[in-house]
């Protein structure tokens, strides 16, 4: 099955700027466009749940896409059920969304909710679709420390997108205007939890302070002044260089960073 | 060993004996004693002792005195008090990260906190999955330990690792489940575990006190303060570790089956990546070169086959062997490798501050007395080369003999 015939639809949300707070397209979201337009070009759709008037929706349309669909909502509403709703009957393939939100509580739970409800597998960190056959997608995962794991896995399925898919492109003004903003009523559920959580201004968090547990002068002393040192490495001298780099393979092995 | 200082009448005689060989070892020389005028006099050559340098060091704290004629007993290893916990009236569940399969400082802030929740009634309950090689839960503050082993938990298997933990749920009905917050694992366990409880977690959670708990909401710009749910997956750093008690790690069991799923998701396995594309700062393991390497194309090599991110000292970027963007230390790039493995490098001080949150460090090095070597792990003294070539046959027998396909 050729990528470019997927039904893919992307989540997309409505972010912050991290200096200014200016409503703009969140980060993680336009890679997630960005990775569905690569996969299945102009027949991508996106959508959002929340404000259609809101003029920062129109940077993913700047993208390349004519028209998207918002969930119209006010803002204190609970995306979940609706977004659950929609996408049970749109026949979507592969459900791409962004790993947690610029705004509001950002908890990063929307796409292990949607997956469990929908009852679908999810992918968390996609980086790269390298093929689909038979209705099986063998994906690549994005790991910390820049490794990645191959994994293969059953159509429909959803998959979350982090900093290490590909880097979104520019929005175009022109097909930003062009584009078609379409508006759909559903029923609203409220979020329970700004009854009771507080949104403050995020404080900086305190430094960890550096206790030392000396009883005597000359402990603090020392260990005010000690160099970063392990202590107590292993030392082989004399050996042979096949014997050392047995020793270290051994090491290298045990950590498992040969790969 | 007692701290009673004994007599040795051995020493004493030889002490005595003038004509013994070891006589002269065993004299201490007097630093100060009354003149024939009454007056104090004092030989300042006779006080201090030869450090590892060769340069005389005074120490005045008394703490150590080369050639004292007081033998010294081993030191006793101090025995933190043991916090013991019979019959918990509440759990609470950590599931740490294990990443390399050892608690990380993120996972012991986490029992750190969990130990504050707990209290003196509770137990911290620590949920490890697979084959581990910690040996330090005891001070880490793990009460119970629950090991899961089997074939279906090993590598990745997010899906096989809820239906454990909501086992787990079922059995002990935590009071709080702690996990990390973190990309190794344990953000994806947790909101996956949240999602199959029907909970509503609170993520990146820095403070935890009075019931309430404050994290970071959005893209950071904002901060969340709630009642500390049930599910908590806070940040590092969110409380701190364990420091003055060892706890028993009793081993608890399942008692009933695990639930077998058919994975939806299949595992095939790392992907080989071009280690150099990695950025310095967050690669696993870095191969670093300084002024002891003669043969930078073996160097080069050795990189390829150990698939390690190259990295370099000063000496060696100013020398115009490594691209300046190799450069490893204060004024280079501060890594966060888990195996650092320095070749030539002697180990300035800006060199190790900028490795200082590496796990382990293997050295290369010609000379046994430079300050890698201190801080080392493993070091081997010898030619660089020729321990390199070595190692190149080596990992390169290893990868052809039954390794793991790396396509």
């Amino acid at each position: 099955m050729p990528l470019n015939t997927l039904n893919i639809i992307t989540l997309v949300s409505v972010g912050a700027h991290p200096m200014s707070g200016r409503a703009r397209r969140a980060e993680q979201d336009a890679r997630a466009v960005e990775l569905g337009l690569r996969l299945a070009g102009e027949r991508l759709r996106i959508l959002h749940a929340g404000d259609p008037e809101e003029e920062a929706l129109r940077a993913y349309l700047g993208m390349g896409l004519a028209e998207m669909t918002v969930l119209q909502q006010p803002p204190q509403a609970d995306a979940l059920p609706a977004l659950s709703d929609y996408l049970r009957q749109a026949g979507a393939q592969l459900v791409l969304t962004g790993t947690q939100a610029e705004t509001g509580e950002g908890s990063g739970m929307l796409p292990y909710l949607l997956a469990e409800q929908l009852g679908w597998p999810l992918v968390v960190g996609l980086a790269e679709v390298e093929s689909v056959t038979d209705g099986v997608a063998q994906v690549l995962q994005a790991l910390p420390r820049g490794q990645r794991r191959r994994l293969q896995v059953r159509l429909p399925f959803l998959a979350s997108v982090d900093n290490a898919a590909p880097t979104a492109r520019q929005s175009a003004f022109g097909p930003a205007r062009r584009g078609q903003l379409q508006a759909q009523a559903v029923s609203v559920v409220e979020d329970v939890l700004f009854s009771e959580a507080q949104l403050q201004p995020a404080r900086p968090r305190p430094k960890r302070l550096k206790v030392i547990k000396a009883k005597t002068g000359a402990e603090r002393m020392k260990a005010a002044t000690a160099k970063a040192s392990g202590g107590g490495g292993q030392v082989l001298k004399d050996v042979s260089p096949e014997a050392g780099a047995e020793a270290i393979l051994k090491l290298l092995t045990d950590e498992g960073v040969l790969r | 060993m007692s701290d009673i200082i004994r007599r040795d009448p051995r020493a004493e005689w030889i002490a005595r004996n003038r004509l013994h060989p070891l006589h002269a070892s065993l004299q201490t020389a007097q630093t100060s004693w009354m003149g024939p005028n009454g007056l104090i006099r004092k030989n300042p050559h006779a006080i201090g002792f030869i450090g590892p340098n060769g340069l005389k060091r005074i120490d005045r704290s008394g703490a150590q005195q080369g050639g004292s004629s007081k033998r010294s007993t081993a030191k006793a290893e101090v025995q933190l008090p043991l916090h013991v916990i019979e019959q918990p009236s509440f759990h609470i569940v950590v599931v740490p990260d294990m990443v390399g399969g050892r608690l990380s400082s993120h996972d012991k802030d986490l029992l750190g906190l969990a130990n504050k929740l707990a209290g003196s009634e509770g137990a911290v309950v620590a949920v490890v999955f697979g084959e581990h090689k910690e040996s330090a839960f005891d001070t880490a503050g793990v009460d119970r330990l629950l090991h899961i082993q089997g074939e279906a938990f090993d590598g990745y298997a997010p899906e096989q690792r809820v239906l454990a933990l909501s086992a787990v749920d079922n059995q002990l009905t935590p009071r709080h489940w702690l996990i990390p917050d973190s990309r190794t694992g344990g953000g994806e366990l947790g909101r996956r575990l949240a999602a199959k409880l029907g909970e509503r977690p609170a993520t990146r959670i820095w403070q935890v006190a009075d019931g309430q708990c404050i994290g970071r909401a959005g893209a950071g710009r904002e901060d969340l303060a709630r009642r500390a749910p049930r599910l908590i997956l806070a940040a590092a750093e969110c409380a701190d570790p364990v420091g003055d008690s060892r706890h028993e790690v009793r081993p608890v069991e399942l008692q009933d089956q695990i639930a077998q799923c058919l994975p939806r998701i299949e595992n095939l396995g790392a992907v080989a990546v071009n280690p150099a594309l990695i950025p310095m700062a967050e690669a696993e393991f870095i191969l670093s070169g300084g002024n002891g390497v003669q043969d930078w194309t073996q160097f080069h090599q050795a990189a390829e086959a150990l698939g390690a991110t190259e990295g370099a000292s000063r000496v060696a970027v100013d020398d115009g062997f490594m691209p300046r963007d190799r450069q490893v230390g204060a004024t280079g790039t501060w890594v966060t490798a888990r195996v650092y493995m320095a070749v030539g490098i002697s180990g300035a001080i800006q060199h190790l501050q900028g490795i200082g949150a590496c796990d382990k460090v293997v050295a290369i090095n010609m000379d046994p007395g430079c300050d890698m070597i201190k801080r080392a792990d493993l070091s081997v003294i010898g030619d660089s080369a020729a321990i390199l070539q070595a190692l190149i046959e080596r990992v390169t027998e290893f990868r052809q003999g039954g390794a793991r396909d790396a396509a």
